[in-house]
């Protein structure tokens, strides 16, 4: 299992989620991305593309105009 | 969403895929106006694939969606809308990522005669054969209005399952929608697409126009959402905040830009995108007072921070509203 981070700050919907899900793919199952946005957006979208994709999210904080998603990768991309 | 589930109910594993072109409506692109707060700040695309079950897949097409929006072989619609090249582009992504990852064929929820460019009669075999999909591409809303596809010929597909809809009425779809059981669908008809929008078309044609050559990167159409735009001189536009969401957005702009901020009154942020003189930016900063709080004060006090880094601080009149022409305005 490794840590990883992504910014995806300043971009708007579904940027955060395109970056996300591009970084998902280079990741192995167990990893866990740590995701900072700036689009209140992503609060829903993220957690949303998750589920539907079959990974986990560890803890979605949304603070000072700061979204921040840590997602455990756990399904695998077709 | 119906198209997927009236496969899906053929028993046959279907997965989603949205294509991101940077012109994309989406309900929290706006949602940075506080007007639009009370609208759901979600994906739609994301939102219906959970809805279904399926897998979505986002994918980024902004740079070989440029070509589609500059050289448009089949022209635009009322604005700067590329409707039928859109169209056959997608379809021909969607089908080139199916082979990639090994699916049969695929599947739009088209229907006859609802699109005024690109889902008439006629155009629709043109989607067919430009996009290179051929009878890959199957519409089960309309199935039954046009030739068998090779899914249906095969037997893949059962075509006595499939619909007839046509026409721009959307009450057998609203009926299919009940049957299903779909309470909540996204909502219909267009608006999905920025380009389809007159005003923001014409600021496209106003970048496009002052920059003397028909590009554009992704910030240029991601700030033409944003802002008040205004164009006192040709050589220079003027992007200020409406709110304070929008504030917040183009602070994310603001070192690529020479931007203005009012001092001795609350008001919006500008940013300046031209080359410019200091007449232009005490115009500029003029313009900037008159939207912030200090419209009616004799002075306002601006601070021009310019690109690079340098901070200069005026001391302006505000414009009156008369003296602001309407072709300013972009």
């Amino acid at each position: 299992m490794s840590e990883h981070h992504l910014d995806a700050r300043n971009i708007l919907c579904p940027l955060p989620v395109i970056r996300t899900q591009n970084a998902v793919q280079e990741l192995q199952k167990g990893d866990r991305l740590t995701v900072v946005c700036t689009d209140p957006g992503a609060l829903n979208d993220i957690p949303t593309w998750s589920r539907i994709n079959g990974h986990k999210v560890l803890d979605l904080k949304n603070e000072n105009n700061l979204v921040t998603i840590t997602i455990e990768v756990e399904g695998l991309e077709s | 969403m119906l198209a997927t589930r009236v496969i899906m109910e053929q028993g046959i594993h279907v997965e989603g895929i949205n294509f991101f072109t940077g012109f994309c409506v989406e309900g929290h692109t706006h949602a940075i106006r506080k007007k639009d707060r009370s609208k759901p700040k979600r994906n739609n695309a994301l939102w219906v694939a959970e809805q279904l079950g399926i897998k979505l897949h986002i994918v980024d097409v902004i740079e070989p969606y440029k070509n589609i929006v500059i050289n448009p072989k089949h022209g635009y619609g009322a604005n700067l809308n590329p409707c039928l090249d859109c169209k056959s582009f997608m379809v021909s992504k969607a089908y080139e990522w199916s082979k990639q990852h090994g699916f049969d064929f695929i599947i739009t929820g088209e229907v006859m005669g609802q699109r005024p460019m690109s889902q008439r009669k006629h155009t629709m075999p043109v989607v067919q054969k430009e996009s290179g999909a051929g009878d890959l591409l199957v519409r089960p809303l309309c199935a039954k209005k046009l030739p068998p596809t090779l899914p249906e010929r095969e037997g893949w597909l059962d075509r006595e399952k499939l619909y007839d809809f046509s026409g721009r009425g959307r009450k057998p779809q609203m009926a299919l929608a009940e049957k299903f059981g779909f309470k909540e669908y996204a909502q219909p008809a267009g608006g999905c697409c920025f380009l389809t929008d007159a005003s923001y078309s014409k600021k496209l044609a106003d970048l496009w126009q002052t920059r003397g050559s028909r590009e554009y990167e992704l910030d240029d159409i991601m700030l033409l959402k944003v802002g008040r735009h205004l164009r006192p001189r040709p050589n220079f536009k003027l992007i200020i905040s409406r709110e304070e969401g929008e504030t917040h957005f183009l602070e994310g702009y603001r070192k690529s830009f020479t931007h203005m901020r009012t001092l001795s009154h609350g008001g919006p942020l500008a940013l300046v995108d031209g080359q410019t003189s200091n007449d232009d930016l005490l115009l500029a900063a003029q313009l900037l007072a008159r939207y912030s709080q200090g419209r009616e004060a004799d002075h306002v006090d601006v601070a021009i921070h310019h690109y690079g880094g340098n901070v200069e601080q005026v001391s302006v009149t505000p414009l009156n509203l008369h003296e602001i022409p309407e072709d300013w305005y972009i």
